[in-house]
Order: structure tokens, then C-alpha cells, then sequence
């Protein structure tokens, strides 16, 4: 392949005249041409649409986090490996096994004990009305307010004295507040859970996550202490804040070394607790999100290369139906060099053509599937492909064209101009 | 001497049978001659045709065009050669189909060096000089097989080449547009251009001022024409 040695004098023009006779040539097979790109196409539909998706939902996922916060701990009892060995009651966090927490771990700066009964078995009732769906009913300390970035609305948050005077109040949001009629402020008025008398005391504000809360949720907070005392299974959780974001990480070990102690875990014991930072839970989901797009990318690249093969085919035809015309080109005066160069734009430009209508596919496939996703899940809002993936697919495509281009164009340039034009 | 060949060689090797296209030829031309070269086939005129052309190189033997040594270039330096020495004018045209007169003129150009923005001037130029100047836009498909190989001409002298290399140029034309393509030739040798063209036809071959008739691999003669031969 002296010829292919040549290729950098080729020069400008010679390009500029190969894309022109590129196009004019898939001009004249128009309907050829796009069936051969229609694996490129695809391809490339799903590995923008692919990662358009996942990087909008990451994206999303992401400011979810930003909302909920990036510096909460969340520390919840574990069973060990072998939960034979261990019972109930070695596993639940004790009611004071948190009262020194903040003396022992410098870098948080609140906590709050969490109580949730889960959603089933328990009814809300007002006067007539009685609620038993989607009921969410948690015992939290005064703190909570802080660290979730819920403030009430109307009326008045938790105390202190609410908690630890085990007072039966409560707040509402506005689903609760709606669902069982109440009026437009409900503080003051009574409502019963599971025949239990609570007064409610203010409506809480909506949270500022849409994703992490369920706004057909009909919550109720109840204080952490008055709630404990009446659970048959006292199985609560922490949820705790470091001072700032970057201090999570020295949190977490405080904390591991404080419940370790509190709880007579040997070293090399197994702990029966966990502690989860956001941090974490934000790298854990990052890492997820690029092992799919990149699994995703590479199921994808196997039907660019099944596109690719499409390529070939059609250039292959293409050499041998103008093998004459390449006969009279070389008599002419076109060096191997000009003829390979001819057959490889036309592959490449018509591989690019594939992938911009894979592009115009993918984003289109992107804003489809996007419409479908419920709004709590992340959806409904508008997904782009992004440049990365734009630049990723045209990559893709030219790459496909030359490595699968090249064999037919070499093809070509090796033909003899006497048998060429000898040709029928 | 614009051509210079000496104890020419083509072997080719079909099979396990060699067979001697060309078996020592020697060959002379000068400027602005026209040449004719005949043969049955089989007679290795074709062969010579191709070598003269630079689309073959020959197995031994020089050949030198315009004093460059010929037969030691590699392929892009013959497709050099070809594309700013010599114009091919061939039986069957071979005009691209989808493409103008104007382009069709134009494809040599688009292998040379520094012709990019005159191409046009002289594609219409050449035209002109064929007598197509009013055809530039016209496909193909929309020209007479007369006016197909006036194209065909007009592509092959565009870009000034040393030697027009006419193979059976009239052979697939009636003889009234025969006519016309070699009194066409005759133009362009009266102007100074030196044209070598293969034939089988006698009729043909009288309109050169010489003749060479090739057998079996070998020049068989070598002859002046008459030149009161021309109007015969």
C-alpha cells in the first residue's frame, strides 16, 4: 500500500472533491443508503438515548441528594452474618443507647432518633372520616425540623417538652389534613391513630425532595419518646448530621467507635449496626450509573459493529458496480491513494449520516421514554442528549466507516486500470 | 523523440503456458506525429497500447516518454504520468453517466496539481475545441455516440497532454460520425498534437502519417502513408 504513504499529499482538494462525490454518490442511491445506515442508525439511537437517560437521571438523582442534604448519617441496627446468634434485643438500638452521642463524636452536630411503623395496618381517623392507605406515622425528636428542612406551615413544631413530657401531639401535612377533611388549619383539632388520641399542634411544610418523600403520603409526626414507649417491637434508627459535608467521613468512624463501645463489641467483632453516609450513598449510585452506561454502551457497540458489516456489504456492491468507472478514474490520473480515499469518505460520511439520524432518533426515543417516567421517579422533565454522547456517537460512526470502509476502498485502489476498464 | 521504446518485453504467464505479448519491440516517435498501430488480435497491440499508456508496465526493455525512463516508475508515479502526459480517448467512451459534459471534462483536473480554479475555463476550453461548447451541461444520455466521443476527447486533451492515445476511437460509431471524429483527429494534428491510435480498420489507420503493424509480439513494419492518402 505505497499509495496509502501518499495519502497526506493528497491535500484538501482531493478531500473536499472525495465528500462531494460522497454525497452525490449516496444521493443517487438514496433509498440503498439509508437502509445500509439503518444499523448504524439504531445503534446509535440507543447509545445516545442510553446515555441520555442515565446521565438525566443521574443528574436528577443527584440533586435529590442536594436537597435531601449531603451531610446526613443514617444509622440503623443490622442483623450480623449470622443472625442466629443474636437476639432482638441485642440487635434494637436501646432507647438511650444515643443520650452521649454528641459528647463522643465531635464531628456531628445533630440527631435525631427515628420511629417509623411502616405503611400497612394502622388507620387515621377524624369525625367520620377514616383513612388506612399510604399512612406514614414516625416518632421523631424536635431535631428532626433541622435536619430534614421541614418547618411547619402553621401552628407550632416540636419541642423539646412535647418529647420528653411523652405529650400525644402531633403534626400533619396537607395530604393527611385534606384526606380526612379537616379545616383549612387543623391545629387544635383531634385526631385518633389506632385509638389513640393525638392533638394535632401545625401542618408541616411539603418536602423540598420530590423523590425521597411521597407527596400521597398521609404523614403524621408524633414525638420520638411518646411514640417509643407505645411500640410493641422499639426498632428505631438515627438520623445524624455531620457539621459539614466533607466532615461525614470522620462522623461515621466517630459514631462506629462510639456504638461499638456502647454496645461491648469486641475488636474484630461483628458490628450489629450500620452506619450509611449520604456521601457514600452518592458515590455508590455514581458508580452504578457508569458500570450501566458503560454495560449499555457495549451491548450497543456490538450493533454498530453488526451495522458496521452493513457497510462493508454496500461498499463492496458500490466498488464492483463502478469498477469501471475506477478503471477510467486510474487511467485518467487518480493514484491508489485518490481512489482508497474516495471509497473511504463515502463509507465514513455515510456512517455519519447513519448516526445523525441515530442522533435525531436517540433524542427522540430520549424525550419519549423520559414522558413516560412518573414524576416522583425523576421523570417528566426534559432529557437531553448530551454533548459527550453527540461526540461519542459521531466518533463511533466515523470509526465504523473506516475500520469497515477500509477493506472495500483498499479493494479499489489495488484494482489494475486495464482489467477495471475491461470490466462489464 | 518524444517516445522512445527499446527491446520491449511483455510476458504474462496464463496457466503454465508464458505467453510472449510483447517479444523485443523498438519504437520511435517524435512530436507531432500521428501514428496508427495495427494487428489482428493476439498480436500484441493492445499490450503496446497499454505500456505507451502507462497503465502497464512492460516485463523488460526501456521506455522513455519526453526523457523520463518510464518503465522504472511505481504506480502513483505512472497514475502522475498518465494524468499530465497522456489523454485516453477509448471504443466505448466511458463517460460517467450522472455526470455534465463539463464534468466529465473536468475528472483529470480533479487529479492534478494547482488546476482547482481554472478547471471550469478550461473543461470549456477543451469543449469548445471538440465543437461541443453549446453541450456543457448535457448528461450523457442526452448526446449522440458522436458527441459522446467528442466529450471523451475533449476530457483527454484537457489537461494539454504529450500524446493522445486513441484506442479503436471509432469503433463503436456509424461511419458517416467516423468520419467526423477523424477529421476531428486530423484537426488536432494539424495543431500540433502528436496522437497514437490502435485499429483494426484499414480506413481508419489511412487518416495516420504512419503506420505500424504488429504480429506476434513483434513490429512487422514500420511504413510512412502516402500523404495525398489522407484524402483517399
Amino acid at each position: 500500500m505505497m499509495g496509502l504513504m501518499r495519502l497526506s499529499l493528497a491535500g484538501p482538494v482531493l478531500l473536499y472533491q472525495s465528500i462531494v462525490l460522497a454525497l452525490s454518490q449516496i444521493w443517487a442511491n438514496k433509498i440503498r443508503g439509508i437502509l445500509t445506515t439503518v444499523g448504524i442508525m439504531i445503534g446509535v439511537a440507543a447509545v445516545s438515548a442510553v446515555i441520555a437517560l442515565i446521565t438525566g437521571m443521574k443528574q436528577r438523582v443527584l440533586s435529590e441528594f442536594e436537597a435531601v442534604g449531603t451531610n446526613k448519617i443514617f444509622i440503623s441496627p443490622h442483623w450480623p452474618e449470622k443472625r442466629a446468634n443474636y437476639s432482638f434485643y441485642e440487635v434494637a438500638f436501646r432507647l438511650h443507647d444515643f443520650d452521649d452521642l454528641l459528647e463522643n463524636c465531635p464531628s456531628v452536630s445533630k440527631f435525631t432518633h427515628i420511629y417509623s411503623r411502616g405503611w400497612g395496618g394502622q388507620t387515621l381517623t377524624f369525625g367520620s372520616k377514616v383513612e388506612d392507605e399510604r399512612i406514614n406515622v414516625m416518632g421523631v425528636d424536635p431535631e428532626w425540623h433541622d435536619i430534614e428542612h421541614r418547618l411547619v406551615q402553621m401552628g407550632r413544631p416540636l419541642t423539646v417538652m412535647d418529647n420528653d413530657q411523652l405529650r400525644p401531639v402531633c403534626l400533619i401535612n396537607k395530604t393527611t389534613r385534606d384526606k380526612l377533611g379537616m379545616d383549612r388549619d387543623p391545629t387544635g383539632q383531634y385526631i385518633v391513630w389506632d385509638g389513640v388520641r393525638l392533638l394535632v399542634i401545625g401542618m408541616l411544610e411539603p418536602s423540598a425532595s420530590a423523590m425521597m418523600s411521597d407527596s400521597e403520603s398521609r404523614e403524621v409526626i408524633v414525638p420520638f419518646k411518646y411514640m417509643i414507649q407505645k411500640a410493641r417491637w422499639p426498632w428505631y434508627s438515627v438520623m445524624a448530621m455531620s457539621k459539614k459535608p466533607e466532615a461525614s467521613e470522620d462522623a461515621k468512624a466517630e459514631i462506629e467507635f462510639y456504638l461499638r463501645q456502647k454496645r461491648h463489641i469486641r475488636p474484630g467483632g461483628e458490628e450489629t449496626f450500620e452506619v450509611m453516609t449520604a456521601q457514600r450513598m452518592i458515590e455508590q449510585f455514581s458508580r452504578v450509573a457508569n458500570i450501566v452506561t458503560m454495560v449499555a454502551t457495549g451491548i450497543v457497540g456490538i450493533s454498530l459493529l453488526v451495522g458496521g458489516v452493513g457497510i462493508m456489504n454496500i461498499m463492496l456492491v458500490s466498488v464492483s458496480e463502478r469498477t469501471r468507472e475506477i478503471g477510467l478514474r486510474k487511467a485518467v490520473g487518480a493514484r491508489p491513494a485518490a481512489i482508497l480515499l474516495q471509497f473511504l469518505v463515502e463509507a465514513v460520511v455515510l456512517c455519519l449520516i447513519g448516526g445523525a439520524m441515530g442522533l435525531l432518533l436517540g433524542q427522540g426515543l430520549t424525550s419519549a421514554v423520559s414522558a413516560m417516567i412518573p414524576k416522583e421517579a425523576g421523570g417528566g422533565q426534559q432529557m437531553i442528549v448530551p454533548m459527550s454522547a453527540i461526540v461519542l456517537a459521531f466518533g463511533f460512526s466515523a470509526g465504523v466507516g473506516l475500520i469497515f470502509g477500509m477493506f472495500p476502498a483498499i479493494k479499489a485502489a489495488r484494482l489494475d486500470p486495464i482489467d477495471a476498464l475491461r470490466h462489464e | 523523440m518524444l517516445i522512445r521504446i527499446s527491446n520491449l518485453t511483455k510476458h504474462y504467464t496464463v496457466g503454465v503456458e508464458r505467453i510472449r505479448a510483447l517479444d523485443g519491440v523498438d519504437i520511435d516517435i517524435g512530436l507531432n506525429e500521428y501514428v496508427a498501430i495495427m494487428g489482428s488480435s493476439g498480436s500484441g497491440k493492445s499490450t503496446l497500447m497499454n505500456i505507451l499508456g502507462c497503465l502497464d508496465r512492460p516485463t523488460t526493455g526501456t521506455y522513455e516518454l519526453d526523457g523520463q525512463l518510464v518503465s522504472d516508475m511505481g504506480a502513483a508515479q505512472l497514475a502522475r504520468v498518465r494524468n499530465e502526459r497522456i489523454g485516453f480517448v477509448f471504443q466505448s467512451f466511458e463517460l460517467l453517466p450522472r455526470a455534465t459534459a463539463a464534468r466529465n471534462v473536468e475528472l483529470p483536473m480533479i487529479y492534478s496539481r494547482g488546476a482547482w480554479f481554472a478547471r471550469r475555463a478550461r473543461a470549456r476550453e477543451a469543449l469548445t475545441t471538440v465543437g461541443l461548447a453549446d453541450r456543457m451541461s448535457h448528461r450523457p444520455n442526452q448526446l449522440s455516440g458522436g458527441q459522446k466521443q467528442r466529450v471523451a476527447i475533449a476530457r483527454a486533451l484537457v489537461n494539454r497532454p504529450a500524446i493522445l492515445l486513441a484506442d479503436e476511437p471509432t469503433g463503436n460509431l456509424d461511419s458517416v460520425t467516423s468520419e467526423e471524429i477523424l477529421a476531428l483527429f486530423d484537426q488536432l494534428y494539424t495543431d500540433g498534437q502528436t496522437i497514437i491510435m490502435v485499429t483494426h480498420e484499414p480506413d481508419v489507420a489511412r487518416h495516420a502519417r504512419r503506420i505500424i503493424r504488429m504480429k506476434d509480439g513483434k513490429v512487422q513494419s514500420d511504413l510512412a502513408v502516402e500523404k495525398d492518402a489522407v484524402n483517399a
